[in-house]
């Protein structure tokens, strides 16, 4: 394993890293138990694993977040003491964070020397921190203005920022958590270019990461965690998505959506120049319209905040409709005919909120009230005066045994049930009275490969049904595999449509970012 | 002509007495506010120091080791602050009442305990207080038309504190925007996390800024019972912390701007004494209370949407919790 296909490290024996038999418990749960994980100097170390699997935790021992309860940390083969994010950077470890770790009214130049200043004095640390970075930004190729606000940059270079800040700081081994969550598939692409830029001067990068995709595409070594332990570790290039995912899971998985071409028939949801403004007077949704037809899954790409999260409100009647018609099932809903959420359910619309916990979901209630939300009101589940109790627990068993929701408990609280087993619960609410028109938002959003499988064969028998499917994702893969149908939206507005069987990465990928305006904001970063 | 200038220098001269405990305070806030705790104690630490002074005087006859007892007694208040909502992680507008209930019923009790005289501390005098200062010149240029006036009425002729107290705002801009502290203190109150994983202790950052806020409310505290008054007096603070932080929140969390916001709301005050029992063309007699009520309502109807969005410290009264 000490291997590495950098030439340039070769001479050099001990791993950058080496972790021996760690172990983490919160409470019960056994986060990391006896983990080992060697990363080789000047190579790209890829983890993986699902949700819960225990990489994040191993990270934040290793970033000095959390302190493990037993085991050792060799750093560039000397034993290290780390307890808090300090002794970390001093032994040469960087992170970039899955949620950033900037201030946003900061300027560029203010968040890489924040902690990390020269003197007491905020204009002489300036002043050397704006010629360090300009040689790192030389060096590395990460141009960004120093003086540019950094919450009014684009998410990809705040990513750069976060980078530049580990190398402020002399870090040689970077990690970096679920980097590309966030971004457009350009701006994954510059990601990669950095990481190989980094990796040919002697950085060693650790990538957390669940998209096999890209484990294949950037790592030098891969290693896959499953429930808290070190299951396998491979060369990249001798192994295949596949075994990744079974390693991951533990068995056999299906990666493909198995479904037969869809046979789409009359419209069932119909918007029609839907534009939305929100209280501060922005155009969230610009004169939207689209079709859904009976027998098809339509989906919309897009970078998470283009107008999806609104789309999703105003077909479901959470918000009013100010501009526009929506004509769902016969009847026709606009600013006149102002419906709400439970009168669109009654026009036999299903909706799988985007964000179970916020919208899907109290996660403080037990599985047999989240599995009559919305429904509350229905007959089945009241009395004269009380609510049928044994109604809605009979009611949540039978879901729990359809959707194979485990544990199969309808009196356990919601939050202490999986991501996987949550968004199945909430799906079954939904499609267990086949709407006519479901509309689902990131319908597999943290949950585990298993599971996945499941939710979309689901979602593909409701249209073999005959009924018609939104799909809101982030996940590329996802809509290409799922969908049938694929609209792009950008900052609020429809963007692009084609079939899913002529849709590629690319094609997409240029539409989300509105053909490589992303390009533009970089050299801007860059110019001045 | 002239009498109306003389009755507007004598207001501005009050208004600068009236804004000296609000200017203090506010900076106080400003502090503790920055770096993501409320500070809705301010009221109580400034009628603590206030009391520590007068009381602390009075015995040795010296303002300032009154002025040191006051600053000491305010940053153990401001200590206690910390303690309940940093290492506590408890609620920090619960914690700052409890401050001000404490400091409100304790001056009290210990003040009719040592000093009988129902809750008052003795009159003070001599070098047990702080008097005003005749700034160099301000005789000599007293006779000058205007600029003469300003100097000798306006300018000249208060205590030390009042000077500290304008002194305090470039202070803590230069703390707040010039320095290694300040940039953590303002990055501690938008993002604690990130300040965390750069390195720095959120803990000892935000004890820090209490601590500064703790020194500032006494000052405001002694010269309550010591500069503009003779003695200690149950609840002299009258509010005048809650003013402080309306105008912290009015000046949108900056100091040159607090400062400017705590020169109006003590320029009304002074207006409301000025105008007490005067009729004025038109709208006869001003309500007092209406007076006093104006700079909460200012605070409300401006922030309301004339001055634009007032934005808050992101992190502000969220404790750190690091584990999950």
């Amino acid at each position: 394993m000490l291997t590495t296909q950098n030439t340039q490290q070769q001479d050099s024996l001990s791993p950058a890293i080496d972790l021996r038999k760690i172990n983490k418990s919160f409470g019960p749960v056994h986060a990391n138990k006896d983990v080992d994980l060697i990363v080789a100097k000047g190579s790209i170390h890829g983890i993986i694993g699902e949700n819960g699997a225990g990489k994040s935790t191993l990270m934040s021992i290793l970033y000095g977040f959390y302190e493990a309860d037993s085991g050792e940390i060799l750093v560039n083969g000397k034993l290290a003491s780390i307890t808090s994010s300090k002794d970390a950077i001093r032994a040469g470890i960087g992170m970039v964070h899955q949620h950033f770790m900037l201030i946003e009214n900061f300027t560029v130049l203010e968040n890489v020397m924040l902690g990390a200043e020269l003197s007491s004095s905020l204009k002489e640390s300036k002043i050397s921190a704006r010629a360090e970075l300009a040689r790192l930004s030389e060096e590395f190729g990460l141009a960004v203005d120093p003086d540019a606000i950094t919450g009014d940059l684009a998410v990809g270079l705040q990513q750069r920022v976060e980078i530049l800040k580990a190398l402020y700081r002399g870090a040689e081994i970077l990690i970096l958590d679920e980097p590309t969550g966030v971004l457009t598939p350009q701006e994954v692409k510059q990601l990669f270019d950095i990481l190989n830029a980094l990796r040919a001067r002697g950085v060693s990068v650790m990538l957390i990461t669940h998209k096999l995709q890209e484990i294949l595409a950037i790592t030098d070594e891969v290693t896959v965690m499953r429930g808290g332990t070190m299951v396998a570790s491979r060369e990249t290039s001798k192994t295949t998505k596949q075994e990744l995912a079974e390693l991951m899971v533990g068995r056999k998985v299906l990666l493909e959506v198995d479904k037969s071409v869809a046979q789409p028939k009359e419209v069932l949801l119909e918007a029609d120049n839907l534009t939305i403004k929100d209280s501060a007077g922005i155009t969230r949704l610009d004169a939207v319209s689209l079709k859904v037809h009976a027998g098809e899954i339509l989906g919309i790409a897009g970078v998470s905040g283009n107008g999806q999260a609104e789309l999703l409100d105003v077909l479901s009647g959470i918000i009013p409709v100010q501009e526009g018609n929506i004509h769902l099932n016969g009847t026709t809903i606009n600013a006149k005919n102002v419906l709400n959420a439970k009168d669109f359910r009654h026009l036999s619309l299903g909706h799988v909120a985007e964000d179970r916990h916020k919208q899907g979901m109290v996660t403080d209630f037990s599985a047999r009230e989240c599995a009559i939300m919305g429904f509350q009101d229905e007959p089945e589940f009241n009395g004269r005066i009380l609510m049928d109790n044994k109604a809605v627990t009979d009611h949540c068993v039978s879901l729990m045994e359809e959707f194979d929701v485990r544990p199969a408990n309808p009196h356990l609280k919601a939050a202490n049930f999986s991501g996987g087993n949550q968004q199945k619960l909430c799906m079954a609410r939904e499609i267990e009275r086949q709407p006519k028109v479901l509309l689902v938002g990131q319908p597999t959003r943290g949950v585990d490969i298993g599971a996945i499988e499941f939710i979309h064969q689901q979602i593909v028998a409701l249209r073999d049904a005959g009924n018609a499917v939104l799909v809101v994702s982030v996940e590329l893969e996802e809509v290409m595999s799922l969908c049938d149908r694929i609209i792009v939206m950008f900052e609020g507005r429809i963007v692009g449509e084609m079939a899913a069987s002529d849709a590629d990465a690319q094609k997409l990928g240029l539409l989300m970012g509105n053909a490589g305006s992303d390009d533009q904001a970089s050299t801007q970063g860059a110019s001045s | 002509m002239s009498e109306f200038i003389l009755i507007l220098l004598s207001t501005l001269d009050s208004t600068i007495r009236v804004s000296t405990p609000l200017i203090l305070c506010a900076m106080a806030g400003l502090f503790s506010e920055r770096s993501g705790i409320v500070d809705i104690g301010l009221e109580g630490k400034m009628l603590g120091g206030a009391f520590a002074a007068a009381a602390v005087a009075s015995i040795t006859g010296s303002a300032w080791i009154g002025l040191s007892a006051a600053i000491g007694v305010s940053v153990c208040m401001a200590l206690l602050h910390g303690f309940a909502c940093i290492t506590h992680k408890g609620n920090q507008v619960v914690s700052g009442l409890a401050i001000n209930i404490l400091a409100s019923g304790l001056t009290v009790t210990l003040g009719i305990a040592w000093f009988h005289q129902g809750g008052q501390t003795p009159l003070l005098s001599g070098d047990a207080r702080f008097y005003s200062i005749d700034l160099p010149g301000a005789l000599a240029v007293a006779d000058v038309p205007v600029i003469g006036a300003i100097y000798s009425q306006l300018i000249s002729g208060h205590n030390a504190l009042v000077y500290l107290a304008f002194f305090t705002v470039p202070v803590t801009w230069w703390i707040v925007y010039q320095t290694r502290f300040g940039l953590r203190l303002r990055a501690v109150g938008e993002n604690p996390q990130a300040v965390d994983t750069a390195g720095i202790s959120v803990f000892w950052l935000r004890y820090r800024a209490v601590i500064c806020a703790g020194i500032l409310c006494g000052i405001a505290g002694a010269y309550l019972s010591t500069g503009q008054n003779a003695a200690f007096i149950r609840e002299m603070s009258a509010g005048k912390g809650y003013i402080a932080l309306a105008a912290l929140i009015f000046g949108k969390w900056r100091p040159k701007a607090a400062l400017l916001a705590c020169l109006l709301f003590g320029f009304l005050e002074a207006l409301t004494v000025r105008l007490e029992g005067v009729d004025l063309p038109l709208i006869g007699q001003v309500p007092t209370q209406l007076m006093q009520a104006l700079p909460y309502i200012l605070t409300v109807v401006l922030l309301a949407g004339f001055i634009g969005k007032a934005v808050a410290p992101k992190a502000i009264g969220v404790p750190y919790i690091k584990e999950r």
